[in-house]
């Protein structure tokens, strides 16, 4: 049988055909990537560039080995199997372009028994992937999970046949050559048992020599022509993540619990001179961001994940996404020229989907591609807050944050009234403290979460922590300020507290409230090191420094929720549930949505003041998750869980079935206080 | 379309516990919260709306002294082009009438097509707008929830009466309008924003530049004069009412009687 | 002492009860004399009030013109203008109407203009005391008036308890004559009722606030009745919103801050995000079942009883008076 390259066809010998085929192939692909680049080039810069083993190691996790996609089993595993076949066949496609134009050997490297292995493989992976591309197909269309929406389904299919026939192509054009090549009388090439090429063989064996030749070259034909239409076709869709998620990931961001600053590059002081903040116009995100609209998939798991979403708010982070990429090729198309849009807010996106996000990481913690979500909501509340466009139930306590330093609009000189009686010091520049505790709004100010700071007080005490507050010179962290995009209200709070705990001299900080913790341990830096409580407990208890009493009632049962800023943007998982373990008698379950997957109670912090529109609330949702799991008592470890788990109960009409206590509350509760430290 | 806003600085009553200070003659004002009053705040969205739409600056105007420019700088950096502090020893203990006449100078100083405050300042008694309006010979409406420009020099505009009813009047311009809370959802100012017209000037005018005389403002020209000021009865403290049911509702009606709880 | 006049609000025919306070507060201001009420409007009602005002007034000064057959204060002030004597006291209620009416008023007759009075202390020579409210009610000042070249006083609604009783005899008198032009620059269209469930409970001055202890939506009709009859509307805490209620009516952080002078909390626990929205110090009455339920700290008096049972005790009561 002739080769591909030396057969003439038509007028044309195969050589000048898949020559002008292939560059033509790869020319419309070069400039479509060119014309998707567009946007990137005119977007905000972005700082990725450091840390390249880090980032390395994350492609390594998150690319090659796939390492979120087993958390959804089903389409994880297709994933993994399409992926891998994707990688053992790159090299076939090279080879099968290059046979197109020349003779010679395209791999001449993997003659011998290493070719003869890539072959079996090759021939396996071919096979997997097309019955994977009939696995997601029907998946699609008989079984199809909420999470993917209708509208996709169509195009999904499109892609899915693509690749099948691809699969199928290069079946078809191994199986017929290796028939004819029995028919011809020389010696069998091997095909892998019962892969598609062996069938072909099989099926093909008796087949005249003509029709097998005409076969194996249409089935070349079929299989260059569909490549670069896939190729072409991809940067138009979903597919597109195949070529991006390499860079997605290496240049994904690594310091989970921080935001972005507002310009890269611009330091605070120089913030009020820019002529805009945030993300107003699409081409105000960092290429990075635009990015991520090109490499998601589609796959759903972060809307599916998102608690908004479940309890009906007007926020899909997905469709934050995909909002932004359709804008994207619509305003940045391949043919024509590109298009300055319209403000995105009120555009493509509403005030209320901005602000129902609660920044509590779900999305980010399942996304196999590790878009960044919450970076872009607070860009984009801060392009909200620089055009005047806050809620106004969120006014009032920004404002108060400025004027009082919290948002309740409570005087300052009220803030340490509730560590009256706890024989509480107030550091007052003295440096005669280890410790400072750092106690934030809520817990100052909020009658019942003041419990909550009584307690960790009360359990500092009795680990012989030489420690103290600030007082009335404390303000709040901040947190949510800069996470609701005040990011110079933040600066301005932050600047005094750091200020203010470093002239209070201590070795080290703790705090009983998540937001605090994870504004003081990513927002401030310059600060000492800091613990949440729940660390200080775990700590004291493995080293016998404290025990518990057996709990009362043995009947409870317990659950632990882990609040977002502990758990997910801190990975604080276990010493919680070490504390919990270390009482003795206490019976503890997991939820079904427990640790990195945890559940939002409905947001902390300016969360409280913002109503969004709403099923449910999400703290109805978790409570019911709880008695799902047997559970009657909630463990929390967050002040704004309390309150929203509290609500929930009260919603939910589980008074008397569920109750919610603190860590810190049922630590000091259970404290063994006879004994002295150190028994 | 010129408008101009006579906006206050006040304590903000949402933020603040009033008390009272040991002598009596003023409320407690070393931990106060000062603020831009509500309503003025309100006027201050409107305006800007309608210069938005209609074309025309903003203007806004105090009567008072150094502290009271951050309400001015606050409302610009809202979108107000202009600002104008007017401060004069003179003006010192001034009624509302006393305001309403420096106002007025103020006022026929410029052209403006319309004149808005705020429909009632927290340490106020919705008085200077209709006074003002009453100087310049304007019409007024106060209590004013709704504005839309019509042909021809008028607005027809929407007034709040009881019970959640609304009266619609047309009304020529030039005019002053006392604006409702409500009418808008202000926007938001930001420490950014604020920042950025940190060092815009801003004109201060004194009694010789506004043509106000002596006699007319100040404390001397003032005919309404506060004495004191003290706690209205009926302390805290939760008192818990014991005994019988209908005695407890009798002693509940007494004390809503009281406090004008019941009428 | 300058004679005193006072502006009476009447609808349909029938006076307003303002008409009764203002002659109650004129008496505070000078215990002689009996005032002199000012009836302005047009059509076949007019009449009615002017007769019903009789025992309370000398006389009553009868305006009758078709440009106020709208209680529009643009023209009345014109003719008030025309027809008061300089010098009068003029007392008007102060309320949507008379927040139009008086500041303007008081200048076109160069008199004084105190708002918003709730109480009156009485005249030395040239000076009346009054007490008026500031900053929402939380604090009360003593304003002293100089009425020597008249004034015009806005009274509070409620503050002052009519005259037991009555009977001056006063004639009426038509000074429909005397107003001159009442062409104005501001033009009445029409009146827009509101649409329902329109309340503004931001501006309600008596809150009935229900919380988890309503137990379920048909019962929200007691603390209708009740607010009803206090004059008042009902607001609720978190709980109820979530419970499908109405989002506009619920107090606290992450809804609306109210400033009423009496608030009644019914059920409700008191949550610190609750009580945050509750602002210019008002009466606060808590009724709860939990004798520990944290809204007894913030309450100014409270009861210990069922909101089922107690509401509607309490509205029977208050009807009875």
């Amino acid at each position: 049988m002739e080769s591909i390259a030396e057969a003439n066809y038509w007028f044309l010998s195969g050589r000048v055909l898949f020559l002008i085929l292939h560059l033509l192939g790869v020319a419309c692909f070069a400039y479509i990537v060119a014309r998707r680049l567009a946007p990137l080039v005119r977007a905000q810069s972005d700082f990725r560039f450091d840390r390249p083993c880090a980032r390395l190691g994350k492609v390594l996790q998150f690319w090659l080995a796939q390492w979120r996609h087993p958390r959804y089993r089903t389409a994880g595993i297709l994933h993994i199997l399409i992926f891998a076949g994707f990688l053992i066949l790159f090299s076939r496609a090279m080879s099968l372009l290059w046979l197109g134009v020349s003779d010679a050997a395209a791999t001449p490297w993997f003659s011998g028994s290493a070719g003869r292995i890539y072959d079996i493989i090759r021939d396996y992976a071919t096979t997997i992937v097309f019955l994977c591309m009939i696995a997601a197909a029907a998946r699609r269309l008989f079984f199809r999970p909420a999470r993917y929406g209708k509208n996709g389904t169509a195009d999904a299919i499109f892609l899915l046949a693509l690749i099948a026939i691809l699969m199928a192509a290069d079946s078809l054009f191994e199986g017929t050559a290796a028939a004819a090549h029995t028919r011809q009388g020389q010696p069998p090439e091997f095909l892998a048992a019962l892969s598609m090429p062996w069938l072909v063989k099989h099926a093909l064996a008796a087949a005249p020599l003509p029709a097998l030749a005409n076969l194996h070259w249409s089935a070349y034909l079929l299989h260059e022509v569909t490549f670069f239409f896939l190729l072409c076709y991809r940067p138009f869709g979903i597919q597109f993540h195949v070529e991006t998620s390499l860079f997605s990931i290496y240049f994904a961001k690594l310091d989970r619990g921080t935001v972005k600053p507002v310009r890269w590059g611009v330091s605070g002081q120089r913030l009020d001179q820019l002529p805009s903040f945030g993300v107003k116009t699409f081409e105000d995100f960092t290429w990075k961001h635009m990015l991520d609209f090109y490499s998601c998939a589609d796959c759903g798991r972060c809307s599916d994940q998102c608690p908004a979403r479940a309890v009906g708010r007007p926020l899909s982070p997905r469709m934050l996404t995909i909002k932004a990429r359709d804008y994207c090729f619509t305003h940045y198309p391949v043919l024509g020229a590109s298009r300055n849009g319209r403000p995105l807010i009120g555009g493509i996106y509403s005030e209320d989907e901005i602000w129902s996000c609660t920044t509590c990481g779900a999305c980010e913690a399942e996304c196999p591609l590790l878009i960044e979500y919450i970076d872009k909501i607070v860009d984009l509340r801060r392009g909200l807050v620089d055009a005047g466009r806050v809620p106004q139930s969120l006014q009032k306590p920004l404002k108060a944050l400025e004027s009082r330093g919290n948002p309740y609009g409570k005087v300052a000189k009220k803030r340490g009234d509730w560590a009256k009686g706890c024989g509480v010091r107030v550091l007052d520049g003295k440096p005669d403290a280890d410790t400072l505790y750092f106690v934030d709004s809520i817990t100052s100010y909020d009658e019942r979460i003041q419990a909550i700071g009584q307690a960790t007080a009360k359990i500092l005490h009795h680990t012989g922590e030489n420690f103290g507050i600030l007082g009335a010179v404390e303000k709040d962290s901040g947190h949510e300020a800069r996470r609701f995009g005040e990011e110079l209200l933040f600066l301005a709070l932050r600047d005094h507290n750091a200020k203010a705990i470093r002239s209070a001299g201590v070795r080290r900080v703790v705090t009983a409230d998540p937001h605090a913790f994870n504004a003081l341990r990513h927002d401030y830096g310059d600060v000492p090191p800091v613990e949440h409580i729940s660390q200080v407990l775990a700590r004291e208890s493995k080293a016998g420094r404290i025990r518990f009493h057996p709990v009362d009632d043995s009947r409870d049962v317990y659950t632990y929720h882990d609040p977002c800023y502990l758990g997910r943007h801190n990975q604080v998982f276990d010493e919680p549930r070490e504390v919990l373990d270390a009482i003795p008698g206490l019976r503890r379950v997991e939820m079904s949505r427990s640790r990195d997957r945890s559940f939002c109670c409905g947001g902390g912090g300016l969360a409280l003041f913002y109503e969004s529109k709403e099923e449910e609330r999400m703290g109805v949702q978790r409570v019911r998750m709880a008695a799902e799991a047997g559970a009657n008592v909630m463990v929390t470890a967050c002040p704004f869980c309390m309150v929203n788990i509290e609500d929930a109960i009260k919603v939910a009409g589980m008074e008397g079935k569920m109750t919610v206590i603190d860590l810190a509350e049922l630590a000091d509760r259970q404290l063994a206080r006879g004994s002295p430290a150190g028994i | 379309m010129e408008i101009l806003v006579c906006v206050k600085r006040v304590p903000d009553t949402s933020e603040n516990e009033i008390e009272i200070n040991a002598e009596g003659n003023d409320i407690e004002r070393d931990d106060l919260v000062y603020s831009i009053n509500e309503p003025d705040n309100y006027a201050v969205e409107e305006a800007l709306r309608m210069v938005e739409r209609a074309g025309g600056i903003v203007t806004v105007a105090t009567v008072g002294g150094e502290d009271d420019e951050e309400v001015l700088r606050r409302e610009m950096a809202m979108g107000a082009k202009q600002a104008a502090l007017l401060s004069d020893e003179s003006f010192d203990g001034s009624d509302a009438r006393g305001i309403a006449t420096v106002l007025k100078g103020f006022v026929q100083k410029g052209k403006y097509d319309l004149v808005l405050t705020g429909v009632q300042a927290e340490d106020g008694g919705a008085q200077v707008g209709g006074m003002l309006a009453a100087m310049l010979d304007y019409p007024f409406a106060s209590l004013v929830t709704g504005i839309e420009a019509l042909d021809g020099r008028k607005l027809k505009i929407t007034r709040e009466i009881e019970g959640g009813n609304k009266e619609i009047y047309e009304i020529d311009l030039p005019c002053v309008l006392s604006i409702q809370t409500g009418i808008n959802e202000p926007r938001y100012v930001g420490m950014r924003g604020i920042r950025q017209v940190a060092s815009v000037p801003i004109s201060a005018l004194g009694a010789a530049d506004l043509g106000v005389e002596d006699g007319a403002v100040g404390a001397a020209a003032a005919r309404v004069k506060r004495l004191d000021y003290f706690v209205p009865p009926a302390g805290k403290g939760a008192e818990m009412l014991s005994g019988g049911r209908a005695e407890i509702i009798d002693r509940l009606i007494e004390l809503l009687k009281a406090r004008g709880g019941l009428q | 002492m300058p004679r005193i006049f006072a502006c009476i609000e009447h609808k349909a025919g029938v006076a307003d009860d303002s008409a009764a306070e203002l002659a109650a507060a004129a008496k505070r201001i000078d215990a002689a004399q009996v005032p002199v009420a000012v009836v302005a409007g047009w059509g076949p009602g007019l009449d009615a009030v002017c007769e019903a005002l009789r025992p309370a007034y000398s006389e009553i000064w009868r305006i009758a013109d078709r440009a106020l057959a709208h209680p529009d204060a643009e023209p009345l002030r014109k003719a008030l203008a025309s027809v008061l004597p300089r010098g009068s006291i003029v007392l008007v209620p102060h309320a949507h109407f008379g927040v139009d009416l008086s500041p303007g008023l008081s200048i076109k007759l160069d008199a004084a203009f105190v708002s918003d009075v709730l109480q009156i202390e009485g005249a030395e020579g040239a000076w009346l005391k009054v007490v008026r409210q500031e900053f929402g009610g939380q604090v009360s000042a003593h304003v002293r008036c100089d009425i020597s070249s008249g004034a015009v006083i806005n009274i509070r609604p409620g503050a002052f308890r009519p005259l037991e009783s009555a009977n001056a005899a006063g004639r009426v008198v038509d000074q429909s004559a005397r107003i001159g032009d009442l062409t104005v620059r501001r033009r009445y269209l029409e009146t827009v009722a509101s649409e329902t469930g329109g309340v503004d409970i931001s501006k309600e001055p008596v809150l009935v606030s229900i919380g988890r202890g309503i137990q379920a939506q048909e019962n929200v009709a007691i603390a209708e009745e009740l607010a009803a009859a206090m004059g008042g509307a009902v607001s609720c805490s978190r709980p109820v919103v979530d419970a499908k209620w109405d989002k506009s009516r619920q107090v606290g952080s992450s809804g609306c801050t109210v400033k009423p002078r009496v608030y009644l909390a019914c059920g409700i626990s008191g949550s610190f995000q609750h009580l945050v929205g509750i602002k210019g110090n008002p009466l606060v009455v808590a009724i709860n079942k939990n004798p520990k339920a944290p809204i007894f700290r913030a309450a100014d008096v409270g009861i210990v009883d069922d909101i089922l049972e107690f509401l509607p005790a309490l509205t029977d009561r208050i009807r009875e008076q």
